[in-house]
């Protein structure tokens, strides 16, 4: 069924929003480089929430940054291969196009909230920065469309919190508050790196619910990168486990659970902790 | 220590307790800093209206005893030693906030640059920064002006050049570690530009110390150029400035010692204001934690 309602999306559409085919990454030195991805391929339909599991290293966060063209702060990163995001290959485009991609059509919320905002802004200066950067409105206009955000991701009293600094909010409002600055432009592939990691188990599932919320809200793509298979299989329709710089299975999530057919994943299922039996989110 | 006592000190976060005694010593050496850099500044701007006499006005009585004409006595030449100690401020201190203003944007633009990009930007700045460094301060002060002659735009330039490798270090160092928090790579992943990432979310969180060495690169400034000035190499006559007037006066140290006591008690209430505030500042904004 989840099928169908798939290629009906796709229908309207040209085609899949990102078309990754064989991507790869090598990291640092040229003469004896770290190969981090070796020929990823993978799509993300329009409005399809994706999960992407493996181990630390397995190069899920690679494929991410690889996405947006980031590299880990002092890294050298060599990418190969076609990221196709809307009809554009994003590794052919200049830097200063990329900028205008980042935060306005693909943003990206990260693993831990307490060190992903400027400690010395306002949290709505942040998002007012952000809104201003990539859309023609007035100062006036941005911070009206913070505080609506602000709302939007369950922060109470949002007009007052927004003159607030990170450190007055607790760790899952900050995540709350990454999530107001993502999703801030409308993007139409939002990617979340571990988003729950950092948070305690009750936050986690709230953070999870408010994601799926807006996707569901926003027709958005959704990219959730994870560690946890039980946060993967209440949340998305299909997902890649990825070992060691490859994808070793795709499929839908409920298939892959119940039969998983590379015996790494099995491996890594029978390491989970069996709280979810089948699909059913925390 | 009763337990209630106990459990109401644990519970505060140290942020928290350091906020309910205002004036604790960083905030005593602020104030007082403030206080004594206003009186500094302020005597230096009004410097002509609150001198008694002319700075450069002479007068048959030469050498003259503190009286209640002359405070501090006149000098050689007979000119009023505390009008020349006030209006010799002017210059000292005109030519101490410039060349530290220059040195400061020199610093910032330099140590940004290599902090952030790195590689083998940071490799060439700061080889060359290190040639600089390698000389003494004062003596490479004193060689330059020595070579392009004392004038006040000189001076200026020369203090700025030699004080700029120290300041574009204090400003890297921070930067290379902040470069890499979490929120920086969260500005990137949002389309900013990396100017304004450097602007907005880097300058930012190295500010505290720049302010803090600022402050101790006044302090040694003023030093510096009252020591050209007793060298003779400091602005050229007839405006009085403090190290010209403790060298024109030391040989009649002992006839009038107030001659060289006036200007080399202004000097170091000068020094001491910006280390003062330097400590202040030290200790209010936390820098070195």
């Amino acid at each position: 069924m989840l099928e169908t309602e798939m290629s009906e999306t796709v229908m309207s559409e040209t085609g899949p929003l990102l078309r990754v085919r064989d991507l790869h990454a090598e990291i640092g030195d040229p003469r004896a480089p770290v190969h981090a991805l070796r020929g990823v391929s993978f799509d993300i339909l329009r409005g399809e929430a994706v999960g992407f599991v493996g181990e630390s290293g397995s190069g899920k966060s690679v494929t991410a940054r690889a996405v947006m063209r980031l590299a880990p702060e002092g890294a050298k990163v060599r990418l190969r291969g076609s990221v196709d995001f809307a009809g554009r290959d994003l590794l052919q485009l200049d830097e200063s196009e990329m900028l205008d991609i980042r935060g306005r059509r693909i943003a990206m919320v990260f693993q831990d909230p307490m060190t992903s905002l400027n400690p010395v802004m306002t949290v709505g200066a942040q998002i007012d920065d952000i809104i201003r950067r990539h859309m023609n409105l007035s100062a006036r206009e941005a911070r009206a469309r913070s505080v609506e955000l602000l709302g939007l991701v369950g922060i109470q009293d949002p007009a007052r919190r927004a003159d607030d600094y990170p450190h007055q909010f607790s760790g899952g409002m900050r995540q709350r508050v990454l999530i107001a600055i993502a999703i801030s432009c409308d993007p139409d592939l939002l990617i979340a790196d571990e988003p729950t990691t950092a948070l305690d188990v009750t936050v986690q599932a709230q953070i999870l619910r408010l994601l799926l919320r807006l996707r569901d809200e926003r027709g958005m793509s959704l990219m959730l990168i994870t560690h946890d298979f039980g946060v993967v299989a209440g949340m998305v329709e299909t997902v890649n486990v990825m070992y060691r710089g490859r994808i070793v299975e795709t499929g839908r999530v409920d298939a892959v659970f119940a039969a998983p057919a590379h015996d790494y994943t099995r491996r890594l299922l029978a390491a989970t902790p069996r709280l979810h039996r089948s699909g059913q989110a925390a | 220590m009763s337990d209630a006592a106990r459990e109401n000190v644990d519970i505060v976060a140290p942020a928290a307790k350091r906020r309910q005694f205002f004036l604790n010593g960083g905030h005593i050496l602020l104030g007082l800093g403030g206080v004594m850099l206003a009186i500094v500044i302020l005597t230096a701007l009004f410097a002509p209206l609150i001198a008694p006499y002319d700075a450069s006005a002479t007068s048959p009585e030469s050498l003259a005893p503190p009286s209640a004409a002359h405070w501090l006595g006149t000098d050689s030449i007979g000119r009023d030693v505390l009008s020349r100690m006030i209006v010799g401020g002017r210059t000292t201190l005109l030519i101490t906030f410039s060349a530290v203003f220059l040195a400061l944007v020199a610093g910032l633009i330099l140590g940004l640059l290599s902090g952030y990009l790195g590689g083998l930007v940071d490799e060439i700045i700061m080889r060359a920064l290190d040639i600089v460094f390698a000389f003494p301060v004062f003596l490479l002060a004193l060689t330059v002006v020595a070579a392009i002659g004392p004038t006040i735009p000189n001076l200026i330039l020369t203090i700025a050049i030699v004080y700029t490798p120290a300041m574009a270090r204090v400003v890297r160092a921070p930067v290379l570690s902040v470069k890499q928090w979490d929120h920086v790579e969260a500005a990137r992943s949002v389309g900013m530009s990396e100017t304004r990432i450097v602007l907005r979310h880097v300058l930012p969180m190295v500010a505290s110390p720049i302010l803090v060495n600022t402050s101790l690169t006044l302090a040694q400034t003023i030093f510096t150029i009252t020591a050209l000035s007793f060298l003779g190499l400091g602005p050229p006559p007839p405006d009085p400035n403090w190290g010209g007037m403790v060298s024109e006066s030391r040989q009649f140290m002992e006839l009038a010692p107030m001659t060289v006591v006036g200007p080399a008690a202004a000097i170091v209430f000068a020094t001491l204001t910006f280390i003062v505030l330097a400590n202040g500042l030290r200790e209010t904004l936390d820098v070195g934690n």
